[in-house]
């Protein structure tokens, strides 16, 4: 098992690496840093040179590189462009921890994305906790009553949910619960932002502001997944131990409870291990539409901005987790199904 | 009914059957009518007992009349600040701001769209430019897809390793970010294209290449494991004492055996591809006007989510239907192209 990890983990090294060079070298075709910082950008050429400088800009491509991944305290960089290096270098590198600083407020990336963290996580957890609990329910109903009207129509519904475009999802909610029953005099749900800042920043608030973020980011996965609940829960029920287990008189829900229901989830772990990062990408989109601020919508402001060192902070902790996730997703499995081993 | 169901048991992806030992099966069971029933005949036939892809291939051709030739009818008019009486496409980027943000009216049954634009035209020639995406995206990923699906599972040994490696960097990376750094990097880049009278943003052929770029992975992979399995059969091993180039071995006898996954990951490859052109166009990354995409006009419709509803809503449902339609297609494919998968529907 410790060596499965080792092996894993050492895989994973060389990939985020070209990953990260990649990335990295797309991210030199994106325009000026200095020219989008709007009424900040300097006038004058000489102190953009300047600035240029600070921010380790005026370096070829490799240099930047490896600068962002090993730092440079330990050489001296040239400051006032006379061509001598004096002053010493204070960047640790990402290797270190240290993701750099940001080019347009200065801040550490660090402390830029663990500030907007919480508020993705809030809604991812929230999000994947719905659609287990949603996926799981409507998936195992309609196994068990296959072919009903209900069945059915989750069936038609599933394939519409599928298809439908995050935003169009969340325009929709969007325009029916707040805008329409505003209109009708019902209670509506805000569409925009956290909190009400005339209430404050209460539980009670942000649960309400979360409702149709939530709702837009689970509809699509919850669409498939209660797809592949339903076809797993199939699978499983027309077993023989199954059919064993009916014949020994044991109640129908404890045959699909403790005998089907357990089996059938055991794939499931895996899609739902895999899927936890991909949410963050998910969250790319619902939150730029409501306003949430949350790493998502930082990256797509970054992106409008050209400040890489955010964007490649954002990228390369989504990938890290993505790898970490996969692993344990793994392990978990390898728990879960005796009949699995990892060697 | 029931011999070609019989046959179509044994027409199994695992199993290289090519139409001439698929014919010989058919005649063993000895009807003369069965015979003559190429896998494609077998697949139609599967393919029509799936009622939901019927209704969606009927519903695809809908769309497609109406982008078209949709333009014919609906895409004329005069435009008020050139005062000039145009048609086509000049109609759907000619803005009259006097008339901006209208409500569906008989004039503009859609509405107008901020710069007072008649959003059915646009959604006509926008319709082409998103369908025109996915099927070109779609190539682009069964290409590359297919090429290093292909090459790694036959070469095997370091070449499998590297190419996989980089499959897997590669989804390491939640695709729409990859989506929206390289259209940031590439955006702007190409220029105006003139291509039979229209001319169109660079921005298409770029979104056409990042989208392809970003989305061949799991094929790669699908295409891989079924070289792997088939490259140990004896035909191969036979081609392989012949003399018979790696070339040819490849695409002669091994692909046309892994058809079904690619035609499969092909159809649903156009919907994926309309989608993520929507997303990044939906944030400003993709298609650029005047260019109209269902992508685009979405782009800043959040504003007029309450003044001016048109803006999204037929755009949006026009995305819904085309995608919802090429699924079930490519569900129903995949039911017909392998009859082992029992997939209940």
């Amino acid at each position: 098992m410790v060596n499965y990890i080792i092996r894993r983990l050492a895989q994973a090294i060389p990939q985020l690496l070209l990953i990260s060079i990649i990335l990295f070298m797309l991210m030199q075709a994106f325009g000026d840093p200095i020219a989008s910082l709007g009424v900040r950008t300097p006038p004058r050429s000489a102190d953009r040179e300047r600035l240029r400088r600070q921010l380790g800009l005026d370096q070829p491509v490799y240099v930047q590189y490896f600068v962002w991944l090993v730092g440079n305290d330990w050489m001296k960089i040239d400051m006032d462009g006379d061509g001598v290096a004096e002053t010493p270098g204070k960047r640790l590198g990402v290797l270190r921890g240290d993701f750099g600083n940001s080019l347009i407020s200065k801040r550490p990336v660090l402390e830029l994305i663990t500030e907007r963290l919480p508020n993705t996580l809030l809604l991812m957890v929230t999000a994947e906790l719905v659609i287990i609990i949603f996926s799981l329910t409507i998936g195992v109903y309609s196994a068990v009553k296959q072919y009903s009207f209900f069945d059915n129509l989750v069936t038609g519904l599933s394939f519409v949910g599928y298809s439908m475009p995050i935003f169009l999802i969340a325009l929709l909610s969007m325009y029916l619960f707040s805008i329409n029953f505003k209109e009708w005099g019902l209670p509506y749900l805000p569409t925009v932002g956290m909190f009400d800042p005339e209430v404050g920043r209460t539980p009670g608030q942000i649960a309400l502001h979360m409702i149709l973020p939530v709702l837009s980011l689970s509809v699509i996965s919850v669409a498939g997944y209660s797809r592949y609940v339903r076809s797993s829960m199939l699978e499983i029920l027309g077993l023989d131990f199954i059919r064993t287990a009916r014949a020994k008189g044991l109640r129908e829900t404890l045959v699909v409870r403790r005998h089907a229901l357990r089996n059938a989830t055991l794939p499931f772990v895996t899609l739902i291990g895999l899927d936890i990062p991909f949410l963050l990408a998910g969250a790319v989109v619902t939150e730029s539409i409501f306003a949430w601020p949350g790493t998502g919508r930082l990256f797509i402001e970054r992106t409008a901005q050209s400040d890489f060192p955010v964007l490649m902070g954002i990228l390369m902790m989504t990938a890290i987790a993505v790898v970490i996730f996969q692993l344990l997703t793994d392990i978990a499995y390898s728990y879960l199904d005796p009949r699995i081993r990892i060697e | 009914m029931k011999i070609v169901k019989k046959s179509s048991i044994r027409l199994n992806i695992e199993h290289p059957v090519t139409t001439t030992t698929l014919s010989q099966l058919a005649s063993r069971e000895g009807d003369a009518e069965t015979v003559t029933l190429g896998p494609w005949k077998l697949t139609w036939r599967r393919f029509r007992k799936h009622k939901m892809a019927l209704v969606a291939l009927g519903g695809m051709i809908v769309i497609f009349v109406y982008i078209f030739l949709g333009g014919l009818v609906f895409a004329r008019g005069v435009c008020t600040p050139t005062g000039q009486y145009v048609t086509a496409e000049a109609y759907a980027n000619c803005n009259d701001t006097s008339i901006k943000l209208q409500p569906p009216s008989s004039e503009h049954p859609f509405g107008t769209d901020t710069i007072g634009r008649d959003i059915l035209a646009r959604t006509i020639y926008g319709g082409q430019i998103s369908l025109s995406i996915g099927v070109f995206a779609a190539i682009v990923e069964v290409v590359v897809g297919v090429l290093v699906g292909s090459i790694a599972g036959y070469f095997g040994r370091w070449l499998d390793d590297l190419l996989m490696r980089i499959t897997e960097a590669m989804l390491i990376i939640p695709s729409l970010f990859l989506l929206i750094v390289l259209a940031k990097a590439l955006g702007g880049k190409v220029p105006e294209i003139h291509l039979l009278g229209r001319s169109l943003s660079g921005s298409v052929v770029v979104i056409i290449l990042v989208i392809g770029f970003t989305s061949w992975m799991y094929l790669a992979r699908i295409v891989r494991a079924n070289v792997l399995s088939l490259k140990e059969l004896d035909f191969i091993s036979a081609s392989r004492a012949l003399g018979v180039s790696d070339t040819r071995i490849i695409f002669k006898h091994l692909l046309p055996n892994t058809i079904a996954p690619i035609i499969v990951s092909a159809t649903l490859g156009v919907s994926g591809s309309i989608l993520s052109e929507a997303y990044v166009s939906f944030l400003g990354l993709g298609v650029q006007t005047p260019t109209a995409s269902w992508g685009n006009m979405l782009d800043s419709s959040v504003k007029y989510i309450q003044s001016a509803p048109w803006l999204w809503f037929f755009p949006g449902l026009l995305i819904l239907l085309t995608v919802l339609c090429i699924n079930f297609i490519g569900d129903g494919l995949r039911d017909a192209l392998d009859p082992r998968s029992t997939r209940h529907i």
